[in-house]
């Protein structure tokens, strides 16, 4: 599996993680030309609970859709890191919330926290676009695609009128990831 | 050619390929996993001046699509497992009176409630056999987003050739995931139309048991008036219970469909050429098979995929001319055991083997090439 | 009165008949005067499209020659529903037997009243599952007797206009099988309406109810029906112990302005045409 990566963005329902998966997925399958497939899974309630969205990235043609052994892996609650965190690879990545993840009992991988939630209190004034704050995050630390394509992809799906407000949130990721990447 | 390329999710492509396919009537009925493609269809369905109705249960969702169907709609409707149940009267309905329609079933788990939002593949044997009486039906299981916009649009023309219920048996994954679409400009396509009957009004029949020919269904209050009935009809609609008429159409609901295997057919092979061990697999599991093979391969092991498209009728000669090589058979389902059945049928000399795994995830790759290791041992 | 000899053939398809109800049956009572309404209303035969379910009464479509449709045991309403609204310009009207509209169908009916979709239903009531053999419906009587109720009724019966005029419908009427003049007028006016029209026809069955119930004769429910039957204006003036055991006949209640659900679905359509 030539140019595979797996990357999975795990919170609960009604944080916006399912539309993180699909602009990054957009931005791979449609404006990359590579192949992308984008799952999901959560429980029965339309909000709260566990929730994941899963996005595979390859060269090759994607047989089994969902994500086995994570490159990268973004989490913004305690449930579903404590939950999902154990088929992360060994030299996996994974992108947490300072404020929201505190219990590290069965961290692995390589751990970035981030000021996500605070961020987005402090400088969008709102949580609404946390989910963007991550995915820009992601493509800063993972460079699974280029900056300029999940912009594109991601003002594809943004309401009119709300274009300047999600390409601030996605500056904010881009800039926490680059800190503590530098750290 | 950009923008034709899209990310979509099965059950969107299931609604665009209905789209696509001249689709002018949905009516449904809300449940998990299956909304998508009535909430797809509620956008678009209006803006062609097509008729999208939410009907107040499972059995009225269909029983509107019929009578749309009998004005000369193209129509669908979507459901999964208990709406699925709940539709077996009005399948019959329309096998028995042949009428064309598509019905979507995104099957989870199951039985009763069941697993709302996780997948399984539990309704392929009720798909077949769930309706009371004799009947032939076709259902179809796309693999892929891609193919879940083109077997829509070939599953309404197959209902319309064969005036048949035609089932997309998707499931949760599929219906789900979001992958590349390639939407192909319309002309290129096969669509077939509804159109009057070659006849007269006063020389129109609208069954025929023994030509051989499907008979065009003429689509209601275009002047050809006739009379449908769920009793057993003769050639002019209207019940009967003469032992000959019973007979053929009996035998007419059975002959249409299974005399036309070849054409209703369709199914994708790979690495099956030398396969001695041979894996049969539909739907999303099918995808995990493929991955399997490959595996198998890498590690000397001569494996073959035979992934149905069309599952019913079920492709009893190729799995019978497959059967003569490959000795060990494979068929994981996300389900107990249910096409394993037909698969045991067709291979009565090869070892067939069952995968059941039926946990709410899918059948993983490795756990399907954990189990060829285990019977090729 | 009927001055002229009415040609009934031309509505009806010979090769389908005789029918199937037994002699005396009130159904073919109605049939003759359905025929009539439309006859009146010189609506094109091919426009009109009659649907049923099943039971005794749903049977009438086999019997004439328009677009028909026998269904499933329960649901014509909704078949009637999608050939509406795929094509609105025909003519759609619904037979039913109380069992049939009330009991398995009871959920279309009031979804169908509730839509207010222009489309008639008329329930033939003859207060048993005739059919099957007289067990007892929902509209039966308390304290009368049917093959599954060997010691009496208990269950309360439903009143079908009450019934539609609640859940929506902005035409509701009652006739009988004996008031068959009021019954041609009912039946026009009721497919003349636009909106969901409900008319309960109360239908004399004598082989698997009357028996049970002290009727013998086919004679004898008629004259239960004239006797029982009272014009909604004259139950005005009645107290309400003085109608126990009677039912309203004439038309209960029209409402013209209710909009109608495919015009306003035309509607939506016009306004996406324009956007």
């Amino acid at each position: 599996m030539s140019g595979k990566t797996e990357i999975r963005f795990a919170g609960s329902g009604g944080q916006g993680l399912i539309l993180a998966g699909i602009i990054l997925a957009d931005a791979a399958a449609i404006y990359d030309n590579k192949n992308a497939v984008q799952t999901q899974s959560y429980g029965p309630e339309a909000r709260g609970g566990s929730s994941k969205s899963e996005v595979v990235i390859s060269d090759a043609p994607i047989e089994y859709p969902k994500a086995t052994k994570i490159d990268y892996m973004v989490v913004l609650t305690q449930e579903s890191f404590s939950k999902y965190i154990f088929d992360l690879r060994d030299n996996g990545v994974v992108i947490a919330d300072k404020e929201l993840i505190t219990d590290f009992s069965n961290a692995k991988g390589k751990l970035y926290m981030l000021d996500m939630v605070k961020s987005a209190r402090e400088e969008l004034g709102k949580l609404l676009g946390l989910n963007i704050i991550a995915l820009g995050a992601l493509v800063e630390i993972s460079n699974v695609v280029s900056k300029e394509t999940i912009l594109k992809a991601l003002l594809k799906r943004v309401p009119k009128g709300f274009e300047d407000y999600n390409k601030k949130a996605l500056e904010i990721g881009f800039r926490l990831a680059k800190e503590v990447k530098n750290n | 050619m950009a923008n034709n390329i899209k990310l979509m999710q099965g059950n969107e492509a299931i609604a665009e390929g209905a789209v696509i396919a001249g689709c002018n009537f949905f009516a449904g009925y809300p449940i998990t996993p299956s909304s998508e493609i009535s909430e797809y269809l509620s956008v678009k369905l209006p803006k062609t001046g097509g008729v999208f109705l939410q009907m107040e249960d499972e059995i009225a969702a269909l029983g509107a699509v019929l009578g749309a169907s009998l004005g000369g709609a193209k129509a669908i409707t979507a459901t999964s497992g208990p709406g699925m149940s709940l539709k077996q009267e009005h399948i019959g309905y329309a096998s028995m009176c042949e009428i064309p329609c598509v019905i979507v079933n995104v099957m989870r788990g199951g039985p009763s409630t069941g697993l709302p939002t996780l997948p399984s593949q539990s309704d392929v044997m009720q798909v077949k056999w769930g309706v009371h009486g004799d009947h032939a039906i076709i259902a179809i299981t796309p693999s892929s987003v891609n193919e879940s916009l083109y077997e829509t649009v070939r599953a309404f023309n197959l209902s319309i050739k064969y005036r048949t219920p035609v089932i997309i048996l998707t499931d949760e994954i599929i219906g789900h995931m979001r992958e590349k679409v390639i939407i192909m400009e319309k002309d290129s396509i096969e669509i077939l139309e509804i159109k009057l009957p070659s006849v007269p009004p006063e020389e129109y029949k609208p069954y025929n048991y023994l030509s051989g020919k499907v008979t065009p269904l003429a689509p209601m209050g275009e002047g050809y008036r006739y009379h449908v009935t769920g009793l057993i009809h003769g050639d002019t609609g209207f019940p009967s219970q003469k032992t000959e008429v019973i007979q053929n159409a009996q035998n007419w609901l059975i002959d249409k469909i299974y005399k036309n295997v070849a054409d209703i057919e369709k199914f994708e092979e790979f690495q099956t050429g030398d396969a001695e061990l041979l894996l049969v697999a539909y739907g999303s599991t099918s995808r995990s098979s493929r991955q399997a093979v490959m595996m198998a391969r890498a590690a000397g092991i001569k494996a073959g995929l035979f992934r149905p498209i069309t599952i019913w009728p079920f492709p009893e000669k190729q799995i019978k001319n497959l059967a003569k090589r490959a000795k060990i058979i494979l068929v994981p389902e996300m389900n107990m055991g249910q096409i394993i059945f037909e698969v045991q049928r067709c291979a009565c000399n090869s070892a067939v083997h069952g995968l059941n795994i039926v946990n709410g995830e899918p059948i993983t790759p490795d756990q399907i090439y954990d189990k060829i290791k285990e019977i090729t041992k | 009165m009927i001055k002229t000899k009415f040609d009934y053939n031309k509505y009806l398809r010979q090769n389908t008949l005789p029918h199937i109800w037994c002699p005396g049956c009130g159904d073919g009572i109605i049939l003759k005067s359905l025929i009539r309404a439309i006859d009146k209303l010189q609506i094109k035969k091919d426009d009109i499209v009659i649907a049923s379910g099943i039971g005794c009464a749903s049977r009438l479509p086999g019997y004439v020659d328009f677009n028909t449709i026998h269904t499933t045991h329960g649901r014509a309403l909704t078949f009637a529903i999608g050939i509406k609204m795929f094509k609105p310009r025909l003519k759609v009207i619904t037979i039913s037997g109380d069992g049939d509209a009330l009991a398995i169908g009871g959920n279309h009916f009031i979804h169908a009243a509730r839509r207010n979709i222009d489309i008639t239903l008329i329930v033939f009531n003859n207060y048993t599952y005739g059919m099957t053999g007289g067990q007892y419906s929902p509209t039966q009587p308390i304290g009368s007797y049917a093959t599954t109720t060997p010691y009496g009724n208990i269950e309360p019966p439903f009143d079908v206009c009450d019934l539609a005029k609640a859940a929506g419908a902005t035409w509701v009427a009652r006739s009988t099988s004996y008031h068959a003049l009021q019954l041609d007028k009912l039946i026009e006016a009721a497919i003349t309406h636009q909106g969901f029209s409900v008319l309960d026809v109360i239908t004399n069955c004598h082989i698997s109810y009357g028996r049970r119930n002290k009727m013998k004769s086919p004679v004898e429910m008629i004259t239960y029906q004239k006797e029982k039957g009272i014009p909604v204006r004259s139950a005005e003036n009645l107290k309400p112990e003085e109608l126990t055991g009677r039912f309203k006949t004439g038309l209960i209640y029209q409402k013209n302005d209710a909009p109608e659900f495919c015009a306003e679905y035309q509607k939506k359509l016009e306004l996406l045409k324009t956007k």
